[in-house]
């Protein structure tokens, strides 16, 4: 098992980035939430298998911990919410999508090469994948500044919690398990926020629209 | 002992304020939470001077020279201006642009803010460090949009999206620093605790704490108010209540700068280079030159001291980039007259805009005719801030510059003509809405103008005389910053 852990592993990290991708690409907002899911999906299944190879077991809790947050609560949230503000609409987007591909390759070899030298000196199995990771937190930063919409903005800004997690379990088996726990508290109770903000975005402007939300600026 | 009770008053107090925060005695309930948190702080200062720096509950929680000033100041801070928050949110509960709803989730949300502060401030743990600011950005969005009015969520909104992804960048420069610091340390809770990553730091390997810096810096920079970072903050001070914007400004922007100054010292440790200090230098003077430029073509009131906020914490920044004795050591006096300078402002600005009804300056006029207090503190506190003499901004000023003179001279010219330009924007712009004919109306409550000249007055004290043991204190920190 040990020595199929890495090739494994490197699966894994791959399906993130293509996700990320897919994410980058995709125009319709209930997909894009089961995208988000999937990639919780796949980070907590490469979690265990870091934590089973390293013997690491504070890492099991938390692969435990992204699936509850990212593939059930988050997910199950997002749902309801735009169920409830019955927004189906597709997504606009404010660059075409094959410019966004390609600027989307231009920063996934702006990552490798910004994490080559830190997975040199990594000890870690999981060294290689540490380009994949920041890869995947610059596409969700593209990601977020691309959508004019609220909602999609959001799950931008998940996906880039998601990767900074990934980068944090491939470059050093994970951060101490009261600052996880903290980090996954303050996602949570952020969402929470961002669940009552919408309601109120959509009250007061009729839309989640944020180009009606370009008013303060300076003249 | 102490600590414990500076963390429990306001986390007690927020719990208390959600369930009672409907109630009438909401505002004192809220006061009194502040004044109980202030008093444990003044407990926990008073045991840092004499026994020297401490540490508690499994080394998690640590307290030296440098972050007990900075407790002292906001529990201080908060509790002045829960007192300024009494009678300022009846007012805007009178004028009906709050509900009894929206109070009660003002003031707990207002303990749970000074409860994330000085979490921040106390912990030892780099990662809850982390995981704290958040909570602070999380507490002060439903602040910022208290009242829901489309620019207040807008400003909100703008304010999450930069703040949260700044933080990002943040928690990665973490993820970084504990990589790096594993290697020494071992795996583990240790690895992220300061003490132990202080005692480290030249072991650290130093292409990892520079890459780990540049994150953390821009991270928390954001929330510093860095420019070409800033754009949330004038915002967000504009659009929430008053009260929101003296700690938003008095506090809060303090409180990510000491993260960055932490994190400075382990990179100092490991580069024996000035890195760290060339970059915050380079962010601080960018701050200085762009505010001052923004300043006068401000039309709010609100909006032009939170450019006066950018600027003045981009001096700090500024100050503690340089580094040194005499400009960390001014830089602590200027966080500390700036924070208590600035929240007189807003105190008194808050209860002129609710007099003139209005936040646009061309409307404010003849403040000193209707109502003297409001309009002499306004103009003393613009003065402070200003950087006259005597005031404590003043000393704090020429120490920096005089700093600057010696060290970096190509930067003196930068400082004083952005000095000069704020000083002409802000006191033309005062002048008019202190003096002149009145639009006033009176207020259905009389104003709370004590904390105004307390803080006034403390810092007219610092300019004239810093008590030995606060410049022991002052130079203790220097010492331990570098």
């Amino acid at each position: 098992m040990s020595n199929l852990s890495a090739p494994l592993i490197n699966l894994f990290a791959a399906l993130l980035l293509l996700i990320a991708f897919a994410m980058l690409s995709q125009r319709r907002i209930l997909s894009l939430i089961n995208l988000f899911a999937l990639q919780g999906l796949v980070l907590s299944a490469s979690t265990a298998v870091v934590a089973y190879s390293s013997n690491q077991h504070h890492l099991y809790y938390s692969a435990a911990l992204t699936l509850a947050l990212k593939v059930i609560i988050l997910p199950w949230i997002l749902h309801r919410l735009i169920r409830k503000l019955n927004v189906k609409w597709d997504i606009e987007m404010l660059f075409n999508i094959p410019t966004t591909m390609l600027v989307g390759i231009v920063l996934v070899v702006f990552a490798f090469n910004l994490a080559a030298p830190i997975s040199e000196m990594s000890g870690t199995i999981t060294k290689g994948t540490l380009g994949i990771a920041m890869a995947c937190v610059l596409l969700a930063f593209m990601m977020m500044i691309t959508r004019s919409k609220a909602v999609p903005q959001v799950i931008g800004f998940l996906a880039l919690e998601n990767g900074l997690f990934f980068a944090a379990t491939s470059a050093t088996y994970g951060m101490p398990m009261v600052v996880e726990l903290g980090i996954a508290l303050d996602v949570l109770v952020g969402m929470i926020i961002l669940g009552i903000f919408f309601f109120q975005i959509r009250e007061t402007f009729d839309s989640l629209d944020l180009k009606h939300m370009e008013k303060l600026k300076e003249d | 002992m102490e600590i414990f009770w500076i963390l429990a008053i306001p986390l007690i107090g927020g719990l208390l304020l959600a369930l009672f925060g409907y109630r009438s005695f909401a505002p004192e309930l809220n006061a009194v939470m502040s004044f109980g948190t202030f008093v444990a702080s003044a407990f926990l200062a008073a045991r840092v001077i004499t026994d020297g720096p401490i540490t508690a509950m499994n080394e998690q929680f640590f307290v030296d020279s440098f972050n007990v000033f900075l407790v002292a100041l906001t529990a201080f801070v908060a509790f002045t201006t829960a007192l300024f928050s009494r009678p300022y949110m009846r007012i805007e509960e009178h004028h009906g642009r709050l509900t009894i709803n929206l109070l009660r989730l003002y003031h707990s949300m207002y303990q749970l803010f000074t409860f994330t502060m000085l979490l921040v401030l106390l912990t030892n743990n780099l990662g809850i460090m982390w995981v704290a600011m958040e909570a602070a950005t999380l507490t002060t969005v439903l602040l910022v949009s208290l009242y829901r009015t489309p620019a207040s969520l807008e400003a909100a909104w703008k304010y999450f999206i930069l703040c949260g992804v700044g933080l990002a960048q943040a928690l990665f420069g973490t993820i970084l620093l504990y990589f790096a610091a594993e290697k020494v340390l071992g795996a583990g809770g240790t690895a992220l605790l300061w003490t132990h990553l202080d005692s480290v730091k030249d072991q650290l390997e130093p292409t990892v704490l520079s890459l780990a810096f540049v994150f953390l810096l821009v991270g928390y920079g954001t929330k510093v108010g860095l420019a070409p970072l800033h754009s949330w903050l004038p915002d967000a001070h504009a659009e929430g209540p008053t009260p929101v914007s003296a700690v938003l400004s008095g506090l809060l922007l303090n409180i990510a700068l000491y993260v960055v100054v932490r994190s400075k010292v382990l990179v100092d440790g490991a580069l024996h280079s000035h890195f760290a200090g060339d970059l915050m230098m380079g962010f601080g003077l960018l701050s200085v030159v762009m505010a001052a430029f923004f300043l006068s073509r401000q039309k709010d009131v609100k909006r032009m001291f939170a450019y006066s906020s950018i600027e003045h914490m981009g001096l700090v920044t500024f100050a503690f980039g340089m580094g040194g004795p005499v400009a960390t050591f001014a830089g602590m006096l200027h966080m500390t007259v700036h924070s208590l300078t600035k929240s007189a402002i807003f105190y008194a600005v808050g209860h002129a805009t609710q007099k003139s009804g209005t936040q646009v300056m061309e409307n404010i006029r003849g403040l000193i005719k209707t109502n003297p207090t409001i309009g002499w503190g306004l103009m003393i506190g613009t003065l402070a801030i200003l950087g006259m003499p005597p005031f404590g901004v003043f000393a704090s000023e020429f120490l920096i510059i005089t700093t600057a003179m010696h060290t970096y001279p190509w930067t003196t010219p930068f400082l004083l003509v952005a000095l000069g330009v704020a000083f002409a924007a802000i006191f033309s712009r005062v002048q008019h809405m202190v003096f002149g004919e009145t639009t006033g109306k009176r207020l259905p409550h009389p104003p709370a103008l004590v904390p105004v000249f307390v803080h006034l007055a403390l810092v007219l004290l610092l300019g004239l005389y810093i008590p030995p043991y606060l410049a022991n204190w002052y130079r203790q920190a220097a010492a331990l910053i570098g």
